[in-house]
């Protein structure tokens, strides 16, 4: 089944978050939108897919690639890009070169001491996370995710972790539209999920983010944590949307002492959250008998 | 005669009507009136503006009634009377359109306030070609792993039905 829509409904963050938290192999497309002169399903207009403009490969939830739209995106124009070729050298390499894969290139310069395979590993990553933190300001776009279209073979793949890339792209986002959004209420509070340990492996966090996390406890609002650190609400909102995107905190409804006999919320799948307590519903048997007569149809 | 209802809410033409239409033993009592926006007309010609209305009978003594909620926000002055003394609620998405999840979500969590009460989120038209995954779905809508998130296709009913009891098991569950 395709994964298609637009960023204006489906952020680049959400995005990586569901290419991280599925495990995904397979390349995302991101184009120009086209208007169809048709409206969507919630009265905007429709878009459909017009010049590419950047795709991403994924593999087993990482990021493995990314490239725009008119850029080579090969090792001479990495390393061009991160300064450790000139324009005359990354011609002359590109001449003699032709046809080589961007491995045996790479044999061939690190044996020529041009570079170290340290730089290449560092510059192949640095150009993945500009074009994707690049990307991460879009805010409209069709994409397309297609599990088929492998990465480029040639290509050198240097695999990242999405967890930092989303907690940064969040740190970056300079419209407060997208995070008002997704976090329209300061009053709510902030938990862990499980295996907090496990999910914190690895990921390096900035100052302000790591000043929040101390403060994580469903006891303690949004509001009352970006006041503990001195952050505006755009500051607070950055930092946890990225957080919450990574999966490395959810939002919950805060803590309060409750009076004996209130509801507790209970688990999931249940509504309530004001906890207004529940109506004396039907007995057990009701249920049963429910069961059976749906089952019968 | 003891008479218990559910409730089935989403967002503009998710699926709602045709999923009672799909297991009421009666014809459904609709309200649907011609739509006036041109974007909605393009979904379909007629939307519930008060509520939809089917019913099952279990025996002599007991009738399940399902309510279709009117998908427009504009009438959402009626979910919470519609939400009064409900068993529980299914909320049902268009899988193959992502522009609608961000509202679902949204009506999800409007029901989640009114009551304590269990409900299950049905994929909708999980037959059709641009039909996103439940397990996406899942992480796009950020739906918690307790909850269940089902595949559907509203007309057929056989899917219905699996989803009906799907949120009786899990309205059993909370009262073990």
């Amino acid at each position: 089944m395709p994964l298609q829509g637009n960023l204006r409904d489906f952020t680049a963050t959400q995005l990586l978050n569901l290419m991280n938290l599925s495990r995904r192999t397979g390349t995302l497309f991101i184009h120009e939108g086209v208007p169809t002169g048709e409206k969507d399903a919630m009265d905007k207009e429709k878009m459909a897919p017009g010049e590419e403009r950047a795709r991403v490969v994924f593999k087993d939830g990482k990021l493995v690639q990314a490239t725009l739209a008119g850029q080579k995106g090969d090792l001479v124009a990495v390393l061009g890009k991160a300064g450790k070729l000139n324009d005359q050298q990354a011609r002359i390499i590109r001449e003699r070169a032709k046809g080589a894969s961007d491995k045996a290139l790479a044999m061939r310069l690190i044996g020529a001491n041009y570079v170290t395979q340290k730089d290449i590993v560092v510059s192949i990553q640095q150009y993945t996370l500009d074009t994707v933190y690049e990307l991460m300001s879009w805010r409209e776009g069709p994409f397309r995710f297609d599990e088929s279209a492998q990465p480029d073979k040639a290509r050198i793949l240097v695999p990242i972790d999405l967890e930092n890339v989303i907690v940064e792209g969040a740190r970056r986002i300079e419209n407060d539209e997208i995070l008002r959004d997704s976090i329209p209420n300061l009053d709510m509070a902030l938990k862990f999920p499980e295996n907090p340990k496990e999910k914190f492996k690895g990921i390096h966090l900035s100052v302000e983010a790591w000043r929040v996390v101390s403060y994580v406890n469903p006891k303690n609002t949004i509001r009352q944590i970006a006041k503990a650190n001195n952050m505006s609400e755009l500051e607070i909102r950055r930092v946890v949307y990225g957080l919450q995107q990574a999966g490395l905190v959810d939002i919950v409804k805060p803590l309060t002492e409750e009076k004996p006999g209130a509801p507790t919320g209970g688990k999931t799948g249940k509504g309530g959250k004001t906890g207004k307590p529940r109506q004396p519903g039907p007995s057990k048997d009701v249920v049963t008998r429910l069961i059976d007569r749906i089952k019968s149809i | 005669m003891q008479t218990v209802k559910m409730v089935i809410t989403g967002p503009f033409s998710s699926g709602k009507t045709e999923f009672i239409r799909a297991i009421s033993e009666i014809d459904v009592v609709t309200t649907d009136r011609e739509i006036s926006s041109v974007a909605e007309r393009e979904e379909k010609e007629q939307t519930t503006v008060a509520m939809d209305f089917g019913r099952i009978t279990v025996d002599d003594d007991l009738v399940l009634y399902l309510f279709g909620t009117p998908g427009q926000r504009r009438f959402d002055f009626m979910w919470e009377i519609l939400a009064e003394g409900m068993l529980g609620f299914i909320v049902m998405v268009d899988s193959a359109k992502p522009e609608t999840f961000r509202e679902a979500k949204s009506i999800l969590e409007t029901f989640r306030a009114y009551a304590p009460t269990p409900y299950v989120v049905a994929a909708n038209k999980q037959d059709h070609p641009d039909a996103w995954q439940p397990d996406d779905m899942r992480i796009a809508l950020r739906i918690e792993p307790e909850v269940k998130l089902l595949p559907c296709v509203a007309k057929e009913r056989d899917s219905v039905r699996d989803v009906l009891l799907e949120l009786l098991y899990t309205i059993l569950e909370e009262m073990e």
